[in-house]
């Protein structure tokens, strides 16, 4: 059995009166790839927000490696090895992607260790026809990848991705997707996706989240056979 | 750096150098006495220009730190009868003053619309305190601080550790000049290290540097603590250059008119700011100085030097929002590309 990388036991955060994440235990093995699916609102963004320090839980606790993570401000928790990829994305939109990449490689390499990173990374995500760009005048897609960019080259140990394919076109999709798998080869996954195609395309095991707790978890196929599932999320989607 | 960059910053020392070595020979002394203030400010407009355009911390109280120096300085020499650690002070006060305000405004996650009111709060409460110490009762050591009158016969700067050897006026006008270069330079040299390339990352994005693993908050307070530690040096100079120091100095038309020197010479510039301080000063005193009394008409209001600066901040923020540097930059950028 694989080392455990991160545990949530009782994870809660109440909103006023709106529980948004309720009782999650949730466990995730080192360079695993997990995919979490859910109706909107079910609580995946305030999960990973939660994962990352953003927000602090109202209950329960977050383990990385057996450590208690829950109260760490954001930026040890981005020290700790947790990256995450945003749902809108999250980049400096005013400096180029070539700046973008050097501050998130600049937090761990100096000098010209640093720019190896930055070139590594232009490649990786093929953005390097665009280094000198503006990221805020890129197309979206550019801009997601970009953001994943930014997000690998501090080498976190686990990726948090929210919705990396929306409002891609479907070759962008495939690439996406590609990047993902190669990702996983090295590092542990979350992936937040609405696209069943793209869960498909990069399997793992899947979570569905509703009303802010876990439904069931299991692989893709068993989910997408699940009645339960199939009634309150694929078969909204399925209708839509 | 680019072939670009390293003209501009040729150019840029090149006419610094010249104006150091050209003015006193050329000019008047009052000439000399005007630009020496004009210099001193142009300190006082980068710091700003620092904590707001590459930071992106709106500080409405920039003048508290610049009156904050003078005071010190003003208060330390009195007292001490010699210049070095004096001048020291007037650095450090500032810079302490300013990391404690900071700590509770960054670490308390305080947003920026708030940084403002609390920045210009906080001058506007030095303004009145300093302002209500007019009786012999308010002293510091042998130095009275005057109250509305403020702080008069100012001891000069001499020369490091050595009491009997005073710096002369055009001495001032030396010492303002070259601090003005140093200052540019050495921020520019800040700007191009890792440190400065974060803090305008934090600028651009907070929450994505946060989530990069940068601390926003240590950058940002660690940003405010040297803009107010140059504000304050603007400070003693400026104490030195009148030998007086009043409790206007942290009133809202100072602080004001830091942030209109930011905005028209550019946010996110270093070169603009100066010009835009030393341009706006030149043309307040020119029209104070061309208005008749008693004209009317045209005249009286070219006269009327608030509302001719109001009309210029009004068309740069309407027509040309970032500022004079970056979009002279921009035209140049796009005509050479054109070429």
């Amino acid at each position: 059995m694989t080392a455990l990388l991160l545990e949530t036991r009782g994870l809660g955060m109440r909103f006023g009166g709106v529980q948004a994440v309720r009782d999650v235990d949730f466990r995730l093995a080192e360079r695993e790839l997990r995919c979490l699916i859910g109706p909107n609102g079910a609580g995946k963004s305030t999960f990973f927000k939660l994962l990352t320090g953003q927000l602090q839980p109202t209950s329960g606790e977050v383990l990385l490696r057996g450590e208690n993570i829950s109260r760490q401000p954001p930026h040890q928790i981005a020290r700790r090895g947790i990256g995450i990829k945003t749902q809108a994305p999250t980049v400096f939109e005013g400096l180029s992607v070539r700046e973008n990449l050097w501050l998130s490689a600049a937090r761990v390499a100096r000098g010209r260790q640093a720019g190896a990173i930055v070139e590594d990374m232009l490649e990786r995500v093929g953005v390097g026809e665009v280094a000198g760009r503006i990221v805020g005048e890129l197309a979206h897609g550019q801009r997601q990848w970009v953001e994943l960019g930014v997000v690998l080259a501090t080498d976190p140990d686990l990726v948090l991705l929210d919705e990396p394919a929306a409002g891609m076109t479907d070759k962008e999709v495939l690439r996406t997707a590609d990047l993902v798998r190669e990702i996983n080869k090295t590092k542990a996954l979350i992936v937040v996706e609405h696209d069943m195609q793209f869960i498909r395309m990069i399997a793992g095991k899947v979570t569905v989240f509703n009303q802010g707790a876990v439904l069931v978890e299991d692989n893709v196929e068993a989910i997408l056979n699940n009645p339960t599932v199939r009634d309150v999320y694929l078969g909204k989607q399925a209708a839509a | 750096m680019s072939g670009r960059d390293l003209l501009g910053l040729v150019v840029a020392g090149a006419a610094g150098l010249a104006v150091l070595i050209l003015t006193p020979i050329y000019f008047e002394l009052d000439t000399v006495l005007n630009l020496t203030v004009y210099m001193i400010m142009a300190v006082l407009a980068l710091s700003l220009a620092l904590v707001w355009g590459f930071g992106g911390i709106l500080c409405f109280g920039q003048s508290a730190f610049f009156g904050l120096g003078a005071y010190t300085y003003a208060i330390a020499i009195i007292n001490m009868g010699e210049s070095t650690a004096p001048l020291l002070l007037s650095i450090l006060v500032p810079a302490l003053f300013a990391a404690a305000l900071g700590y509770f405004i960054f670490y308390g996650r305080i947003s920026d619309v708030y940084l403002g009111v609390i920045t210009l709060t906080v001058t506007l409460i030095l303004f009145n305190s300093i302002n209500s110490t007019a009786g012999p009762e308010f002293h510091i050591g042998a130095a009275r601080l005057g109250g509305f009158n403020g702080i008069p016969g100012i001891p000069p700067l001499n020369w490091p550790l050595q009491k009997d050897k005073p710096v002369d006026l055009q001495g001032m006008f030396y010492l303002s000049t070259a601090s003005l270069i140093v200052v540019y330079f050495g921020l520019r040299a800040l700007l191009a290290s890792r440190f400065g390339h974060i803090i305008v990352g934090i600028r651009e994005n907070e929450r994505r540097a946060e989530l990069l693993g940068y601390d926003p908050r240590a950058y940002k307070l660690a940003t405010f603590v040297i803009g107010a530690a140059l504000a304050g040096y603007a400070g003693c100079l400026f104490a030195n250059w009148g030998a007086f120091v009043s409790p206007t100095i942290f009133g809202l038309a100072q602080s004001a008119q830091i942030i209109i020197w930011v905005i028209v010479g550019g946010r996110g510039a270093l070169i603009g700011p100066i010009l835009g301080c030393i341009g706006i000063q030149w043309l307040t005193a020119a029209l104070g100085a061309n208005a008749p009394t008693g004209a009317g008409g045209f005249a009286a209001v070219l006269g009327n030097a608030p509302l001719v600066l109001g009309a210029i901040l009004i068309a740069f923020v309407l027509l040309v929002p970032k500022g004079l540097a970056p979009t002279l930059a921009d035209l140049t950028g796009q005509r050479m590309r054109a070429r």
